[in-house]
């Protein structure tokens, strides 16, 4: 368990963060630009002090101003990943990586051969910083804090740098962490995309203080998170298994709660488990019989709760047995249906607009 | 060389040896005033970077005349030099390399301060999250990264060293074989009569040695920036 309960102040900046992220997990800091998350990240590294609180990982206690304990950022063990990358410009890669393995605290959990196939390191070895791309820059970036052999790993938005296609570059590694080595980490984003991919728990932040955290799914409905990541890209994320692949529409049945939503994507197979968002602005909301429409998805369910949302427009959530989704409808088509909560209602979802970047295997 | 007076040699060969010995000598205090000057905040910072720099503004006599107060053998540093180690720095080439040391110590702090003030402090943070302690990040990360400072640094103070005239001749005169170095050889050369073609061979040294110095610094610089990708 990683526990974090700190406040600082820095002029005008206040933070105020609790939370606490089972371990092994991935925890992910989501919030806002200048938000305070790498202010949170950096006090958890020991690189900031808090003027007041605690944070203890695993029963160790990191610095608690209660009783003046004090572990030094050098000594803690935890692995950072910079937005930067940070790689020594005087050592080639393989230096870099090998800096961080004499530091390592002994017996390690992961060696050199396992982490530069891991990252697939092996071609970068003997070049220096200048010579490499940015995907490759964080890819050595994220093996040299694993050579450190941490408990924890902390990374500070590493593909915030990087462009669409790098970012797809990088991101399987991590998932690859997450799944192979089970490491604890703390991921600071505020791309959605990339939390729905690997964080288990979100901590939702919001000007300085911790807003919100628990498991994704139940993040995905909190109001606090449309603040965050704005009207379009508001949609409840929900886990579901593959019950088969329609192998002439390119489509999967997946089950969401009692329902079934078919998401076009390669390489799904009977069986696994899918977590995907569906975005609130995809979802049409219908009260009667459903004829005549190209849509494929129609969970039926009924509306839990109704909330105000962007001008002129209503966020319903349905309950579909067990899972909930979001919908997004004008002010106007909500009266006309005389939407309210209990109402049966079937939700339409297409297909094509649950894509690759919204769906992860599980 | 061989068209050089035996005496001009001796003269160039001392410059040469003061010089480095005054280079060795302000080595450390300037990699440590280099450091506290660019990485840390404290009281009188100010203060203490303005004493560095004055014997940029200082008249080169005005530092000699300081040493000899203060390193002559009634001086409070010279004397304790002289009964602890028996060490006699007024009239000495020993003297001769510390005045030089001390005009061309802002010479070398700039250098320095400048090369670690454009090293990431980032840099250290990532050494740190390593595990590496406080010595350990000066030494692997800090230390090779301020490398090219430091040795355009050594290369600057060394050429400008090779030139020291007031405060050497004031604070150690200008004693043949000791502490007549180039500069002051060329002087008096200049002061006797016939000199003229003495004077021209020592004043061509003096443009041929600072020339190569100032070449070999930015030569050394080119190197490591391609080497660092900058």
């Amino acid at each position: 368990m990683l526990r974090v309960h700190v406040a600082l102040r820095r002029g005008a900046f206040a933070l105020r963060a609790h939370f606490d992220q089972p371990t092994p997990g991935v925890a992910a800091l989501f919030g806002r630009s200048g938000c305070g998350k790498s202010t949170l990240i950096n006090l958890i590294a020991g690189l900031l002090r808090p003027d007041e609180g605690f944070v203890s990982l695993d029963d160790r206690v990191l610095v608690d101003t209660r009783d003046g304990t004090w572990i030094a950022p050098e000594a803690r063990r935890i692995g950072y990943v910079f937005q930067d990358a940070r790689l020594f410009p005087h050592l080639r890669v393989a230096a870099n990586l090998r800096y961080a393995a004499r530091r390592a605290a002994e017996p390690g959990y992961v060696g050199f051969d396992e982490v530069t196939a891991l990252l697939a390191l092996e071609p970068l070895l003997g070049r220096r910083a200048h010579q490499l791309s940015g995907g490759e820059k964080q890819r050595v970036a994220i093996g040299r804090a694993l050579l450190g052999q941490p408990r924890l790993l902390l990374l500070d938005e590493p593909l915030a740098s990087l462009d669409a296609a790098r970012r797809d570059e990088v991101l399987p590694y991590l998932e690859r962490l997450r799944d192979h080595l089970r490491i604890p980490m703390v991921y600071v984003s505020h791309q959605f995309e990339e939390v729905l991919r690997l964080a288990t728990h979100v901590v939702l932040i919001e000007s300085g203080e911790t807003i919100a955290e628990g498991e994704i799914g139940a993040m995905s409905l909190r109001p606090e998170l449309r603040r965050i990541v704005g009207p379009e890209a508001v949609g409840a994320v929900v886990d579901g298994e593959v019950l088969r692949v329609e192998t002439d529409g390119g489509l999967a049945a997946v089950a969401v709660g009692k329902g079934e939503l078919r998401v076009s994507a390669a390489g799904l197979a009977a069986g696994m488990r899918l977590r995907v968002q569906i975005l609130a602005r995809d979802v049409i909301v219908a009260t009667g019989e459903i004829s005549g429409l190209s849509v494929r998805n129609a969970l039926r369910g009924t509306i839990s709760s109704i909330a105000t949302d962007v001008a002129d427009a209503r966020l319903i959530t349905i309950e579909v047995g067990g899972a909930q989704i979001l919908a997004r409808v004008t002010t106007d088509a909500a009266r006309d249906l005389t939407l309210a909560v209990g109402m049966p209602v079937a939700a339409l979802v297409k297909s094509v607009s649950i894509s690759a970047d919204r769906l992860r295997r599980l | 060389m061989i068209w050089l007076h035996p005496s001009e040699r001796t003269a160039l060969w001392l410059s040469l040896e003061v010089s480095v010995r005054s280079v060795l000598m302000s080595l450390p205090f300037a990699v440590l005033m280099a450091w506290l000057l660019a990485r840390r905040r404290f009281l009188g910072r100010t203060l203490l970077d303005a004493l560095v720099h004055l014997p940029l503004v200082l008249p080169p006599v005005a530092v000699g005349y300081l040493l000899l107060i203060v390193f002559g053998n009634r001086g409070l540093i010279g004397a304790w030099l002289h009964r602890v180690f028996g060490l006699t720095l007024i009239f000495t080439r020993n003297g001769a390399a510390l005045a030089t040391a001390v005009m061309t110590f802002p010479v070398m702090v700039r250098a320095m301060r400048i090369s670690l003030e454009n090293v990431d402090h980032g840099l250290e943070d990532a050494a740190r999250m390593l595990g590496a302690g406080p010595l350990d990040r000066f030494a692997t990360v800090t230390l090779p990264l301020m490398l090219p400072g430091i040795l355009a640094g050594m290369i600057m103070a060394f050429s400008a060293g090779l030139g020291e005239f007031g405060a050497v001749i004031t604070f150690v005169s200008n004693i043949p074989g000791e502490t007549r170095t180039l500069p002051l050889a060329l002087y008096t050369a200049l002061q006797s009569p016939g000199g003229d073609a003495a004077a021209a061979r020592l004043a061509t040294i003096s443009i041929v040695l600072g020339l190569s110095g100032l070449l070999l610094a930015e030569w050394f610089a080119r190197r490591v920036r391609r080497m660092l990708g900058r």
